[in-house]
C-alpha cells in the first residue's frame, strides 16, 4: 500500500523502465475475461457444429459414428422438435405479454403521487427477491391438490393441475409471470420516470382521460423500454428450464417439454451429446432470429424521445 | 402537480373540477386509487405470504378446507426441520461462497477489461470489443453440452470452482464498466499522469472510485443472478455435499403432504437472504436491472 519511490521521484524515468507499455497492459488487462470466453463460451458454441454430425452410441463407452448432416435433418425434421418448439413459443406467448402489460400497469399506477404509495412500490418490485426455483415451489406446492386453498376456491381439475395436459402449460406460465414481474415493474417504473410529467399533464390539461393518457401519452413514450423488455423476454422465455423441471418434467403428454428442457434430457437422460448438439445450434438460431426480428419489426414503431 | 405549474396563468388544482364538472370528487377518486393498488398489491404479495403461513401450520391444517389465512398456533419446528434435515444450512453456506467467489470474479474481470477498453490504446480494439459483445449472443445453455464435458476433463465436476468458472466473466460487465470509465474525466486522467500515476494506480485509485456506482450496479446483479442459478448447478454436482440453495428446493419439492410445511419454511429460508441484500442495495438493484433498458 504504501509507494515511496514514487513521491520522491514524481515523473523521474527510472520507474516507468519496467512498465509495461500501453498495449501490452491492455491485453493483459483482457485476457482473464478472454480464457473463459474462450473456454466456457466460443469452444463450446463452436464445437456443436461438430458434435452435430456425429451420431451417439446407443450405449456409452461405445464409439460415436459419423453421419454428416444426417443427424441435423432427422433431429429438426423429428415431431418432437416441431412439437418442442411451438410449446416453447406457446410459453412465449403466454408469459412475454402479459408480463410486460402487467408490469406496466403496475408501474403507472404506482407512479401516482400519492402518500404512502412507496409501500406499494416495494411490494410490486417484492417478486425479485424470488428465482425460478422459489416461484415454482411455492406454486408447484400450492397447486398440490392435497394442499387446501386452490379447491376450496374451486379449482380441482381432475387429473389435478400440473398432471392435466390441458392446464399444464398456463399453470407453468402463471409461476413464471409471477416471479417475472418484481423485474417488469422496475423495467417499466424506471422507464417511467424518464418520461417527462408536463407532458402527461398537458395531456390531462386538454382533456385526455386516464386511458387515453395511457395508450396514446405513456405507450408510446415508453416503447423504448417496452422493446427492449419484449426483446429480453423473449430470449428468456427460449432459455427456461427450471420451472419445467420443478413442476412438470417435460410432461404430461410432452405438453411442456420446452427447448432447453428437450436439450438437457437428451444430454443426461439419454447421453446422447449429438441430438443435443443440434437442438443447442437451433436454439441460438432461434434466438439469434428472434432479437434480430424485433429489432427490425420493433424498431420501426418505437419512438424515440431523443 | 409540479413546481412549475403556477407559472401558468390559472389557479391551481381548481380547473379540473371547473372544465369537468361531471368527475367525480376528489376524495372519492383518491380512496379508489387506493383501493386499486391495496388490491393489485394483495394480489402480488400473497404467494409469498400463503407461504409464511403454510410454513407454520401443522400439516393438517394446510390440507384444510376452507384454508387458515392465519397461523393460530405457529409452529416453529418446521424451520429447525429444513435447516438440519433439510440441509438448509449447508445448501445456504455452498450458494454463499459459489455466489462470492463469482462476484469477485465477474467485478475483477469487468474493471480490468473495462478500464483496457476506455483507458488503453492496443491494436484490435474494436475487434476484442466486439468479440466480448458476441458472448452476449450466444445464451448460456446453447453451451451446455461441451461444458460439461470440460468441466469433467478439468476435474471440476462436483467441486466449487466447476460452479463458478464459467461465470467469472460476462460481456455485459465489462460493457457496463466500460460505459461507467469513459465517463471519467480525460483532465483527471492528465492530472494523475502528472503526479506519475501509472494506470494501475489511477485504476485503483481513480477510476474505481469514481465508477463505483456502475460497480455496485454490476455487483448487486451478478449477485442475483449467481444465486438464483438453477441449471447449471444441477448438471454439475452429483450430492448434497455441494447443492445450492436452488436445488435444495427440488429436493423439498416432492415432498408427502405431512412434509409440505417443511417444504415452505425451506422456501422462506432460501429468500431471506436475497430478500434482505435487496433491501440494503436496492438502488444499486434497480441500478443494474435497468441499465440495458434506459440508454440516454
Amino acid at each position: 500500500m504504501t509507494a515511496p519511490p514514487a513521491t520522491d521521484a514524481p515523473v523521474a524515468p527510472g520507474p516507468r523502465r519496467r512498465r509495461l507499455p500501453d498495449w501490452g497492459l491492455g491485453y493483459l488487462f483482457l485476457l482473464p475475461a478472454l480464457v473463459i470466453f474462450g473456454v466456457f463460451i466460443f469452444f463450446p458454441f463452436a464445437k456443436n457444429f461438430e458434435l452435430a454430425l456425429y451420431r451417439s452410441p446407443p450405449f456409452p463407452g461405445l464409439p460415436r459414428t459419423y453421419v454428416g448432416f444426417r443427424q441435423i435433418t432427422d433431429v429438426l425434421g423429428s415431431g418432437d422438435f416441431r412439437h418442442s418448439l411451438w410449446t416453447t413459443v406457446l410459453f412465449g406467448l403466454l408469459t412475454v405479454p402479459t408480463g410486460i402489460a402487467l408490469g406496466l400497469v403496475l408501474a403507472v399506477l404506482a407512479n401516482q403521487r400519492l402518500r404512502g404509495v412507496a409501500i406499494y412500490r416495494t411490494i410490486f418490485a417484492s417478486t425479485v427477491a424470488t428465482s425460478v426455483a422459489v416461484a415454482s415451489v411455492i406454486f408447484g406446492t400450492l397447486m398440490n391438490p392435497q394442499v387446501g386453498l386452490l379447491p376450496w376456491l374451486g379449482i380441482n381439475p381432475s387429473p389435478a393441475i400440473l398432471d392435466n395436459p390441458s392446464w399444464a402449460l398456463p399453470a407453468v406460465a402463471i409461476a413464471t409471470v409471477w416471479q417475472n414481474l418484481g423485474l417488469s415493474f422496475i423495467l417499466m417504473s424506471a422507464g417511467l420516470q424518464a418520461v417527462p410529467g408536463d407532458v402527461l399533464e398537458a395531456a390531462e390539461i386538454d382533456g385526455a382521460g386516464p386511458v387515453t393518457r395511457f395508450w396514446r401519452v405513456t405507450v408510446p413514450l415508453l416503447s423504448p423500454t417496452i422493446f427492449f423488455a419484449v426483446v429480453v423476454g423473449s430470449i428468456f422465455a427460449f432459455q427456461t428450464f427450471g420451472q419445467i423441471d420443478l413442476l412438470t418434467r417435460g410432461g404430461p403428454q410432452n405438453k411442456t417439454n420446452v427447448l432447453t428442457y428437450f436439450i438437457v434430457t437428451q444430454l443426461r437422460e439419454h447421453q446422447n451429446p449429438g441430438t443435443a448438439a443440434v437442438l443447442s445450434i437451433a436454439l441460438f438460431l432461434i434466438t439469434l432470429l428472434l432479437t434480430l426480428a424485433q429489432l427490425r419489426l420493433l424498431e420501426r414503431r418505437v419512438h424515440y424521445a431523443r | 402537480m409540479t413546481a412549475g405549474a403556477p407559472s401558468i396563468a390559472v389557479p391551481g388544482p381548481a380547473p379540473a373540477t371547473v372544465t369537468r364538472p361531471r368527475r367525480s370528487r376528489p376524495g372519492l377518486r383518491l380512496v379508489g386509487r387506493y383501493l386499486l393498488l391495496s388490491v393489485l398489491a394483495l394480489v402480488v404479495i400473497f404467494p409469498i405470504y400463503i407461504t409464511v403461513v403454510n410454513s407454520l401450520l401443522p400439516a393438517p391444517q394446510i390440507a384444510a378446507r376452507p384454508p387458515k389465512f392465519f397461523p393460530s398456533s405457529p409452529i416453529w419446528s418446521t424451520y429447525d426441520k429444513a435447516w438440519s434435515n433439510g440441509h438448509f444450512g449447508h445448501y445456504l453456506f455452498n450458494s454463499a461462497v459459489v455466489t462470492t467467489i463469482i462476484v469477485v470474479g465477474q467485478l475483477l474481470t469487468a474493471i480490468l477489461a473495462g478500464y483496457a477498453f476506455a483507458f488503453l490504446k492496443f491494436p484490435f480494439k474494436r475487434t476484442l470489443f466486439v468479440i466480448f459483445l458476441a458472448t452476449l449472443m450466444i445464451p448460456f445453455e446453447v453451451t451446455i453440452v461441451q461444458n460439461l464435458t470440460t468441466v469433467v476433463d478439468l476435474g471440476l465436476y462436483d467441486t466449487y470452482a466447476g460452479l463458478a468458472l464459467p461465470f467469472l466473466a460476462t460481456g455485459f460487465g465489462a460493457f457496463l464498466l466500460r460505459q461507467a470509465f469513459l465517463g471519467i474525466p480525460r483532465d483527471l486522467e492528465d492530472a494523475a499522469a502528472l503526479d506519475g500515476y501509472g494506470h494501475w494506480r489511477f485504476l485503483w485509485r481513480v477510476a474505481v472510485p469514481l465508477a463505483r456506482p456502475a460497480i455496485g450496479a454490476l455487483g448487486v446483479f451478478a449477485f442475483l443472478t449467481a444465486w438464483n442459478q438453477y441449471l447449471w448447478p444441477l448438471l454439475v454436482t452429483k450430492d448434497d455435499r455441494l447443492r445450492t440453495v436452488q436445488i435444495g428446493l427440488r429436493q423439498l419439492r416432492s415432498a408427502s403432504i405431512e412434509q409440505v410445511n417443511v417444504t415452505f419454511a425451506g422456501v422462506v429460508i432460501a429468500v431471506i437472504p436475497l430478500a434482505i441484500l435487496l433491501i440494503v442495495f436496492q438502488k444499486q438493484l434497480i441500478r443494474g436491472l435497468t441499465a440495458g433498458a434506459i440508454k440516454g
